[in-house]
């Protein structure tokens, strides 16, 4: 090891506090126990507040970018499959692309997403409330928590009913004897609606695993990140399914 | 959540008490521990190339001599050359061009190249290496269920892939082979989506971007392209299974005649399987060889003591080449029915691919210009390398032309071209990653002696298999074939040549015993490396640096500057301390 290696001092960068308000900082002004007060024995390389919640978010980022290559496969798909064809015995080019009537309840489907994602936002926001944050990181009882669960509850609750009116409109589509196998349109409204509605159960898992975890959990940073993560995949989810709604409903 | 780093002290146990069998599970099983697991998919990595090459030479055997009766498989029937075809290529695609370049050696070193702590999602790490040891085992279950392998080759067009009734393997073969494959694309974006993570977020104090090392550029693009183009397979073949198992008709024609019952009852567009595989099937070439080209820069630096010509041009040529291989899928397609104007563009972008390798190739055969170079094992297969690249390169823009590929589409032409650049080329930069990291993961060197045999016995032996190969595609020889001799007479000149490769091939495959055994006995008995022993600048060598801060770019090489020779990349300048 040569002479020129020094360990470097550590820094706490404080770096900006964004929206609502700062998080947890490393060094625990109480001074009580705790790894935080344990320079030595601190992982190394680590750099501020945010650093592990950044990972989890890229982290979220790049797998959601992933996703949403396997829903633009899919549109891709739609769209070529629109233009396949054959010619028939006399020469004229006929293809078995016909139109579907989308049932109106996606429409309110669509509403009742769009209501969850601002509601998953507010629970996110309560738990970057900078009062609430501090007292709970202090020890001062649990009202960042306390004030985000019911917004999530919701969050789970609009998530179902909109799967539920997903599957009201399959069943629509089936008494109408629309099946996935009718036509190549049906093929891909089943597709996508069940893709995306799987989406919304791993969603809707999330949801629910972030909600026992901020009780569980017992550092605030990691309450955080699992509702900030689940938050961005379910507004993430709302977008796509704007995008695929806007696809079956004006491009068929 | 620190992860514990190596051998803890704590975790050592007596020998042979139950204890020990815990810790062992705990160490091999549930490792989350980055170099285990690079080691793990590296081993992974041999088994199964070992696998594909077996697959590969009871072909070589079956081409020439159809008749002899061969081990397990008795003599094989036209299918059944094909379901070797199939396997053999999907293995060595996926389970080995895929898993060793990038999971392996990027999960060996990439986190102490950057000086990050380990990869950000250590658990999804371990999840990810045993999802495709999982896909490996249900690819390999296909040759015990009724039917055998599929036969549609590792591209798997339909309406033959789409169609159980199409051939023996078709029905629950197929299935195994889609469901390993949806298995492996979610395993890769999961490595992806976690390598990328380290590398955006995870980089040391001044470590800037254009400071990493080529290694560590090569794989950030290369994790890009999977997580890009492995959800696209995931959705190709989830519409496979549809068409398969629900009857949908996204791929299966109207009017489709197998066995003599119509299958296809909707429009399907077979062309639109084509779209979708290629979109990733050429980024996953790339996916091969741009981890070998990110190692072939690294070592070219420092075996011939030079910084590399043009840094910040062989980052942009990457970027590019990555870009650009997004852009190129339907070079593959010009024979199938594509649009004529589409083949045009799709020429000229393949073409262009050509400029970004060029200027690599000419930025490695510059530093090597006028260097010393270092004549070590590593180097010799970074030249090997450089030599494959450049063979099996200059045949792609004769390819790339939809003139000459409607000749050349589907011949052994295609064959010896592909074998070159992503097969050989790859393969020598995974030898040459192995023998340069072997002293990080054992701690010990390789054998020089042995390493120099085993090069120059591949080296000759991969080029006596596939450059022939190129005589017979220009002789019309299509891949796939099951025999040349039978019913037409019309390949049959064509047999003393695919004899001598099929014998070439033999030496080719008992060389990499040399190999082997260089490996399991260096790893037992080689010299016992020092902490240093290339010389090298990059952080994987700096061992034990808990937090590091990064002063320079990755190949600080140069007799004048410095006393030494070389400066590490955290090594502190001397005004500074």
């Amino acid at each position: 090891m040569p002479a020129t290696f020094t360990r470097t001092p550590v820094e706490i960068e404080r770096k900006d506090t964004g929206y609502g308000g700062k998080p947890p900082v490393d060094r625990r002004p109480t001074g009580g126990g705790g790894d935080g007060d344990n320079w030595d024995k601190r992982p190394p390389g680590r750099r501020g507040p945010r650093e592990l919640l950044n990972r989890y978010r890229l982290g979220v980022f790049f797998a959601l970018a992933g996703d949403l290559m396997f829903f633009i496969a899919l549109v891709s798909a739609f769209f070529v499959r629109q233009t396949a064809g054959h010619f028939d015995p006399r020469e004229n080019y006929v293809s078995d692309w016909h139109p579907l009537a989308i049932p109106p309840i996606l429409w309110i489907n669509t509403a009742i997403l769009l209501l969850s994602s601002a509601t998953v936002e507010m629970g996110r926001r309560q738990l970057f409330h900078e009062i609430d944050v501090m007292e709970e990181w202090l020890g001062l009882g649990r009202p960042a928590v306390k004030r985000a669960a019911p917004w999530l509850i919701a969050t789970a609750g609009l998530g179902v009913l909109f799967l539920m009116g997903q599957w009201i409109a399959w069943q629509q589509l089936a008494s109408e004897g629309m099946f996935f196998a009718t036509n190549p349109n049906s093929h891909f409204f089943y597709l996508i609606t069940a893709t995306h509605g799987l989406h919304l159960v791993i969603g809707i898992a999330a949801l629910l695993t972030a909600l026992v975890a901020v009780f569980v959990l017992r550092k605030m940073e990691m309450r955080q990140i699992v509702v900030d993560c689940t938050a961005w995949y379910w507004h993430t989810m709302g977008l796509f399914w704007i995008f695929l709604f806007v696809l079956m409903v004006y491009f068929q | 959540m620190p992860e514990p780093r190596e051998s803890d002290p704590q975790d050592a146990a007596t020998p042979g008490s139950e204890l020990t069998r815990r810790h062992w599970l705990r160490r091999a099983i549930f490792t989350t521990e980055h170099r285990a697991i690079g080691m793990q998919y590296l081993a992974l990595a041999l088994i199964a190339v070992a696998i594909g090459t077996v697959l590969s030479l009871l072909m070589r055997i079956h081409l020439v001599w159809p008749n002899l009766r061969l081990p397990f498989f008795g003599v094989v029937p036209p299918e059944g050359y094909l379901a070797l075809v199939t396997i053999h290529g999907t293995i060595m695609v996926f389970f080995v061009l895929t898993t060793a370049p990038q999971s392996g050696f990027a999960n060996l070193v990439l986190p102490e190249q950057i000086g990050a702590r380990g990869m950000a999602f250590p658990r999804l790490n371990a999840l990810s290496f045993w999802l495709t040891s999982l896909a490996l085992c249900v690819l390999l279950a296909a040759f015990f269920v009724p039917g055998g392998a599929p036969i549609s080759g590792w591209t798997s067009y339909p309406p033959l892939s789409a169609v159980p009734a199409a051939g023996p393997g078709q029905g629950t073969g197929m299935d195994l082979w889609i469901a390993s494959i949806g298995l492996f694309c979610i395993a890769s974006s999961i490595g992806a989506v976690n390598l990328l993570t380290t590398i955006v977020g995870g980089r040391c104090r001044g470590m800037t971007l254009m400071r990493m090392p080529l290694t560590v550029w090569s794989w950030f693009v290369t994790a890009i392209l999977m997580l890009l183009s492995f959800s696209v397979l995931f959705a190709a073949i989830l519409l496979l299974w549809c068409d398969r198992h629900y009857g949908t008709s996204f791929f299966v024609p109207m009017g489709d005649l197998v066995n003599g019952t119509i299958v296809g009852k909707g429009d399907g567009s077979p062309l639109l399987w084509l779209h979708l595989f290629w979109f990733f099937g050429h980024p996953e070439v790339y996916i091969a060889v741009l981890p070998g080209m990110g190692i072939v820069s690294s070592l070219i630096a420092n075996f011939t003591r030079r910084p590399i010509l043009g840094y910040r041009m062989m980052v942009w040529t990457t970027v590019l080449i990555g870009l650009l291989g997004l852009l190129v899928w339907g070079h593959h397609m010009f024979v199938s029915g594509m649009n004529p104007y589409a083949g045009t563009a799709f020429a000229v972008t393949t073409m262009a691919i050509a400029v970004p390798s060029t200027a690599k190739v000419l930025s490695w055969l510059g530093t090597l210009w006028g260097g010393g170079i270092e004549r070590t094992t590593p180097m010799l297969y970074v030249l090997g390398f450089l030599s494959f690249f450049i063979t099996g390169g200059l045949t792609g823009p004769i390819l790339a032309q939809p003139a000459l590929d409607t000749y050349l589409h589907n011949t052994y032409f295609v064959v010896a071209h592909f074998h070159l650049i992503m097969g050989m080329a790859a393969v020598f930069s995974i030898f040459a990653g192995v023998c340069y990291w072997f002293p990080l993961m054992t701690g010990r060197m390789m054998s020089e002696r042995l390493g120099r045999w085993h090069f120059w016995l591949t080296f000759v032996g991969a080029y006596l298999v596939f450059f022939p190969m190129h005589f017979a595609g220009l002789a019309g020889e299509p891949r796939h074939y099951a025999q040349l001799t039978g019913a037409t007479s019309s390949l049959a000149s064509l047999v003393p040549l695919q004899t001598g490769i099929t014998h070439s091939a033999f030496l080719l495959a008992a060389a990499q015993f040399l190999f082997l055994w260089n490996v399991l006995r260096s790893a037992r008995r080689g010299t016992p490396a020092e902490g240093n022993p290339w010389r090298a600048t990059t952080l994987e060598w700096a061992a034990g640096l808990d937090a590091p801060a990064v002063h320079r770019g990755p190949y600080a090489y140069d007799p004048q500057a410095f006393p030494s020779g070389f400066k590490m990349q955290w090594e502190a300048d001397a005004e500074q301390e």
